[in-house]
C-alpha cells in the first residue's frame, strides 16, 4: 500500500482544476459551435446598429429633410418616410430603446419565474398547488391580449409595458424551471443540506438554483425572443414609444401606406427585427444543445428533444 | 422449474435458422472471437485509442462464457461488438467474430441485421427501458415472432412455449398488460422471452440481472441456465458480479482496461486465480460465512489512451516485477484445461490460491452500557400504505448494526426516519438517552450535529457545482463560524480522515471516480465529529474492490473514534465484514435481530434462511445451486 499515494499523484495529475462558471463555460461552447457563432454574429450586428446607430444618424430623426416616400439617394440611401422624414436616420434611431425594454422585461420575467418554480418544485404540496394554478390563470391569456389588456387601462407607459411584458412571461417559466427543479429537489445533496438544518431559501439558492443555470440561460433567450416580439407588436399598435420618436415596430405602421412608392420605410425594421429574432433563436439553440454537453457523457441522441426549444418560435 | 418438458426435441424440430453445424464429432464451437479491436475513432486532433484488443475466446453450445470487469474495463463494448455494433464514435478495427463458422464482422448491414434477434440476441441491463412502456407485453412479444414463423399457428404455439420457459405462463393477463404493470423480474423475464423467442445460437446478456433481487436474481439465473442448456445456445454473460458469474457461468474470462487477463473454466479460475487482477477482486469480495478483512485494489484502472506501459495492470499489482513494464504479457497456460492468463508470474499467482493471508475480522467489544440509539415501536406510513411496523433495536455504543432487507423492505424509509427526513412516524426513538423529535426542525443543533447520514448514490449526493472544499466545508460553516483558516484545517482533516488528499479541495465531483465521491460524501459526514453514522446502501453504486476500500475505511473510523454505524444494505455477506449486530426486516416488520456471525450461521426465521440460500457464492460449483 506504500505505493498508493504516489500512484493517486501521478492519477490526479492529469485532472484539471477548471474555474467554473457554468454558464460562461456553456456560452463559449455555445458560440464555438457554427450555428452558435452564425446566431451570435446575426445577434451581434443588429445589437451594435441599435447602439451605435443613433451616433452615426446623418439627420435628427425627427426632421423633415425631404419629400414624404422619397426614393432612395445618396443624400438618403433608405430613402424618405411618410412624412418625409430621412428612413436611414429613424431606422439607427429606433432600435436601442425597443432593445432595451425586452431585455429587462426578459430579465424581470425569469427572474420571477424561476423564483416561482424553483419555490413549488421545493416546497411542492400546497404551495406547489397555489402557485402552479396561479400560473395556470395567467397562462390563459395570450402574451400580447394581457400586455394590450394592461397598457390600455393603465395607458401606454414605458415602465407597464415593460412590466406587462415581464408578468406575460413568468409562468411560462415558471413552469419549464419547476419542472427541472422538482429532478433537482430529489437529489441527495439536497437531503444532505436539509439534514443539517440548513433554512429553505439558503438551499434554494445554494443547492437548487446552480444547478438550473442552463435551463435558465435557454429560458433568457427564448424569452429575450418573444419579449422583442411583443413589444415591437405593441409599438406596432401604437403602444410604445410615442411619435415623433422612432422606433422599429412603429415605423412599420406609419410608412406602410407608402410600402410601393417607399418600400425601405417598412423593410429596414422588419429587417432588423426579423435577423435579431432569428440570430437570437439560433444562438439559444446553440446554447441548449452546449449546455446539454456539459454534464458527462450526453447523448447525442437527446438532442432532438432539446431542439424542440428552437422549434417553439 | 422452467423449460423442462422441452428439453428434448425443441432446437431440432424447427428447421430454420439452423444454420451450419459443424461435423458430429468433433468439437463444436459456436463462438470464436478472434483478435477483436474496437477502436475511439479518431477525431479533431485526437488520436485512435483502442477501447478493447486482442480479445479471443470461444464458446461451444449450450456453454455459458462469463465476462467479468469493473466499469470502464470495456465489457459493454464487447458485448455489443458481438452483435456487430459499436457506439457513435467507435469503430471496429481488427479481428473476426465467428457465429457458426461465418463472420459476422465481414455482413453488409442488411445481413447483419437480418442475424440480429434470429440467430443472435441480446438481453439488455435494464428491462425497464429496454421495453416500451406504450405497447403491451404481448404485443412486443408478438413483434418479435413475426420473424420467427409466417404462420400463426406456429406464432402462437411458441408464444405459449416461451411463457412456459421463462415462467411468465402463471401470470393472469400477462400478455395483456404493460411493462410497468409487471415487477422487474417478470420484466427481465419477458427480455429473456423476447431474446430467446427466435431459438437464436448465440445470446448476450448484457447484467441481466443487476438492480433484482436476490431470490429474483436466482430464479433468473435458473431460468437462463435451463434455457442455455435445453436449446444448446452459446451465451457470453456480462457482469461485474464475480459471485453471480459464479453461479452461471461454466467459463470465464476477466477483463482488466479493454484485454481479458485470464480465462478458464470458472471454478479453477474463482478457486485459484492466476492474474493478480483476479485474486484482488476474489479478496475483495465478501463472503458470508467467514468475516474476513476486505482488501481493496489501490489506485483505479487507466483509462483509454492513458495505459501504461507493459503490463496494465502493473502500477496496481503488488506482484509486479521490473519485466513487467516491458511489454504485453502473453497469455501463460496454468493448467491442461485451458485456465490461463496474461501475467509473467500466473503459475506462482495461481499457486496460492484465493483466500491465502486474508485477515479475520476481530469483533468489537461487547460492553452492556446504555445503547447510542434506542428505537422503540417505530411504524411509519408512505400515504396509506404501512411501511414500517412496530420496529425495536437498539445501536449499542461504538458498534455496528447492518439492517438488511429486500427492496420495499422498508430499510430506506427506517433510515429517512432516523435522520428526520420521512417526519411521519410513530413510536419513539432515543438519542444518547434524550427523545429524537419527528422533523429536523425540531431537531436541537446538538442532536443534528451527533448524527449524520451518508446516502445511496454518490453521483447524486455531492452538488456538481460545488468543489470538494465548498461540500465538506458545509456543515461546518452551518454550525460554527470558524475563521477561515480553521475551517480549510478542519476540512483537509475530514478529508485525510476520509483516504483523501489535500489537493481534492479544488476538484468538482465530476472530476471524481465514484470511489473518491463517496469518500468525500463520507468526509462531510465527519467533519462533525458524529457519535452516529448512518450509511443508507453507500457500496451499492460502487464496484467490488472499491466497495472494500470504502468498507475498511468505515471501519476503521470506527475504531479510531468510536462511531456507532447504522449500514442498512442488501448485500448480506458484506454484513459479515462490516457488521456486529444484523437486523433483517421483511415487509416492514423485523423478522430476526442478533449478532451477525450467530444470524447469518444459523437463521431461526424461513424469511433469513432463504436469503441466505438465495445469495450467490463464489464457492458454488456450478449446476448444483
Amino acid at each position: 500500500m506504500a505505493s498508493t499515494a504516489a500512484l493517486e499523484v501521478l492519477q490526479t495529475a492529469g485532472r484539471k482544476r477548471a474555474s467554473r462558471r457554468e454558464w460562461l463555460a456553456v456560452l463559449n461552447r455555445a458560440v464555438r459551435t457554427p450555428r452558435g457563432a452564425i446566431g451570435l454574429s446575426i445577434v451581434g450586428v443588429v445589437v451594435l446598429i441599435a447602439a451605435i446607430g443613433p451616433a452615426f444618424a446623418p439627420y435628427p430623426a425627427d426632421a423633415f429633410v425631404t419629400r414624404p416616400f422619397a426614393n432612395p439617394s445618396l443624400a438618403f440611401p433608405l430613402g424618405g418616410d411618410v412624412l418625409g422624414r430621412d428612413v436611414l436616420s429613424r431606422t439607427l434611431d429606433g432600435g436601442w430603446q425597443l432593445l432595451l425594454m425586452a431585455a429587462v422585461a426578459t430579465l424581470l420575467g425569469v427572474a420571477a419565474g424561476a423564483a416561482f418554480g424553483v419555490t413549488a418544485a421545493y416546497f411542492g404540496g400546497r404551495w406547489d398547488g397555489i402557485i402552479m394554478r396561479t400560473v395556470d390563470i395567467v397562462l390563459a391569456f395570450p402574451q400580447l391580449v394581457f400586455a394590450l389588456l394592461l397598457v390600455s387601462i393603465l395607458g401606454p407607459k414605458i415602465w407597464l409595458i415593460v412590466l406587462a411584458v415581464a408578468i406575460s412571461h413568468a409562468p411560462q417559466v415558471a413552469r419549464v424551471t419547476r419542472a427541472a427543479a422538482l429532478d433537482i429537489c430529489e437529489r441527495d445533496y439536497v437531503r444532505a443540506a436539509q439534514i443539517i438544518g440548513m433554512p429553505a431559501r439558503q438551499v434554494m439558492r445554494r443547492e437548487v438554483l446552480p444547478n438550473l443555470t442552463s435551463v435558465l440561460m435557454v429560458e433568457l433567450g427564448l424569452r429575450l425572443t418573444y419579449s422583442i416580439l411583443v413589444i415591437a407588436g405593441l409599438s406596432f399598435l401604437g403602444f410604445g414609444l410615442q411619435p415623433p420618436a422612432p422606433s422599429w415596430g412603429y415605423m412599420i405602421n406609419e410608412n406602410r401606406i407608402g410600402l410601393v412608392a417607399n418600400p425601405w420605410g417598412v423593410l429596414a425594421p422588419v429587417l432588423l427585427i426579423a435577423a435579431l429574432t432569428i440570430g437570437m433563436n439560433t444562438l439559444t439553440d446553440a446554447i441548449a444543445r452546449a449546455s446539454l454537453g456539459v454534464g458527462r457523457g450526453a447523448d447525442d441522441a437527446l438532442l432532438p428533444g432539446i431542439t424542440a426549444a428552437g422549434a417553439m418560435t | 422449474m422452467t423449460g423442462n418438458g422441452n428439453r428434448t426435441g425443441a432446437p431440432a424440430s424447427n428447421g430454420d435458422g439452423a444454420g451450419a453445424r459443424t461435423g458430429n464429432g468433433e468439437v463444436q464451437v459456436r463462438l470464436a472471437v478472434e483478435g477483436l479491436q474496437v477502436l475511439r475513432a479518431p477525431s479533431r486532433g485526437r488520436q485512435a485509442v483502442d477501447v478493447v484488443d486482442e480479445i479471443s475466446f470461444r464458446v461451444q453450445p449450450g456453454e455459458v462464457l462469463g465476462l467479468v470487469g469493473e466499469s470502464g474495463s470495456g465489457k459493454t463494448t464487447m458485448a455489443l461488438a458481438l452483435l456487430g455494433h459499436v457506439r457513435r464514435g467507435l469503430v471496429i478495427g481488427d479481428g473476426k467474430i465467428i457465429v457458426d463458422g461465418q463472420d459476422i464482422l465481414r455482413l453488409s448491414p442488411g445481413e447483419l441485421q437480418h442475424l440480429r434477434g434470429r440467430r443472435i440476441a441480446y438481453v439488455p441491463q435494464d428491462p425497464s427501458s429496454a421495453l416500451n412502456p406504450t405497447l403491451k407485453v404481448g404485443t412486443q412479444l408478438r413483434e418479435v415472432l413475426d420473424f420467427y414463423s409466417s404462420d400463426q399457428k406456429v406464432r402462437d404455439d411458441r408464444m405459449a412455449e416461451m411463457l412456459t420457459e421463462v415462467g411468465l405462463a402463471a401470470v393472469p393477463g400477462i400478455l395483456d398488460s404493460y411493462p410497468h404493470q409487471l415487477s422487474g423480474g417478470q420484466q427481465q423475464r419477458v427480455g429473456l422471452a423476447m431474446a430467446f423467442a427466435c431459438r437464436p445460437e448465440l445470446i448476450v446478456l448484457d447484467e441481466p440481472t443487476t438492480g433484482l433481487d436476490v431470490t429474483t436474481q436466482r430464479r433468473v439465473l435458473e431460468t437462463i441456465r435451463d434455457l442455455c442448456r435445453s436449446y444448446q445456445v452459446a451465451a457470453v454473460y456480462i457482469s461485474h458480479d464475480l459471485a453471480v458469474v459464479a453461479e452461471i457461468a461454466d467459463h470465464v474470462a476477466v477483463m482488466y482496461a479493454g484485454r481479458v487477463g485470464e480465462v478458464g473454466p470458472a471454478r479453477e479460475v474463482f478457486t485459484s486465480p492466476a492474474h493478480p487482477y483476479t485474486r484482488g477482486l476474489l479478496r475483495a469480495i465478501p463472503s458470508l460465512t467467514d468475516a474476513h478483512v476486505l482488501v481493496g485494489l489501490a489506485g483505479q484502472p487507466p483509462r483509454p489512451g492513458n495505459r501504461p506501459p507493459g503490463c496494465f495492470f502493473q502500477p496496481r499489482c503488488e506482484f509486479a516485477i521490473p519485466d513487467c513494464e516491458k511489454g504485453q504479457p502473453p497469455l501463460v497456460e496454468v493448467s491442461e484445461s485451458g485456465h490461463g492468463a496474461r501475467c509473467l508470474r500466473a503459475v506462482e499467482v495461481a499457486g496460492l490460491g484465493r483466500a491465502a493471508g486474508l485477515r479475520e475480522v476481530r469483533p468489537a467489544s461487547q460492553d452492556a452500557a446504555a445503547p447510542l440509539l434506542d428505537v422503540r415501536n417505530l411504524s411509519a406510513t408512505y400515504g396509506p400504505k404501512t411501511v414500517l411496523r412496530d420496529v425495536n433495536f437498539a445501536v449499542p455504543s461504538r458498534q455496528c448494526v447492518a439492517v438488511v432487507g429486500m427492496s420495499g423492505s422498508g430499510k430506506t424509509t427506517l433510515a429517512r426516519c432516523l435522520v428526520g427526513l420521512h417526519p411521519t412516524w410513530g413510536g419513539d426513538v432515543f438519542f444518547a438517552g434524550k427523545p429524537l423529535a419527528r422533523g429536523i426542525r425540531r431537531r436541537s443543533d446538538d442532536q443534528l450535529r451527533r448524527m449524520q447520514y451518508v446516502s445511496q448514490n454518490p453521483y447524486q449526493s455531492l452538488n456538481p457545482r460545488r468543489t470538494v472544499g465548498q461540500i465538506v466545508e458545509q456543515p461546518l460553516a452551518h454550525f460554527e463560524r470558524l475563521p477561515a483558516g480553521e475551517r480549510y484545517e478542519r476540512v483537509v482533516a475530514a478529508l485525510t480522515a476520509a483516504a483523501l488528499r489535500e489537493s481534492f479541495v479544488d476538484y468538482y465531483p465530476d472530476q471524481l471516480s465514484g470511489g473518491e465521491r463517496q469518500r468525500v460524501a463520507i468526509a462531510r459526514a465527519l467533519i462533525l465529529e458524529p457519535d452516529l453514522l448512518v450509511c443508507d446502501e453507500i457500496t451499492s453504486a460502487l464496484d467490488v474492490s472499491v466497495q472494500a476500500s470504502v468498507v475498511e475505511l468505515l471501519r476503521g473510523l470506527q475504531a479510531e473514534r468510536g462511531l456507532s454505524m447504522i449500514f442498512i444494505t442488501h448485500n448480506l455477506p458484506l454484513v459479515r465484514s462490516v457488521a456486529d449486530q444484523v437486523v433483517v426486516l421483511n415487509e416492514g416488520v423485523i423478522c430476526e435481530a442478533g449478532p451477525v456471525a450467530e444470524v447469518l450461521h444459523s437463521p431461526k426465521d424461513p424469511y433469513t434462511t432463504q436469503l441466505l440460500a438465495d445469495v450467490p457464492k463464489l464457492d458454488t460449483p456450478v449446476g448444483e445451486a
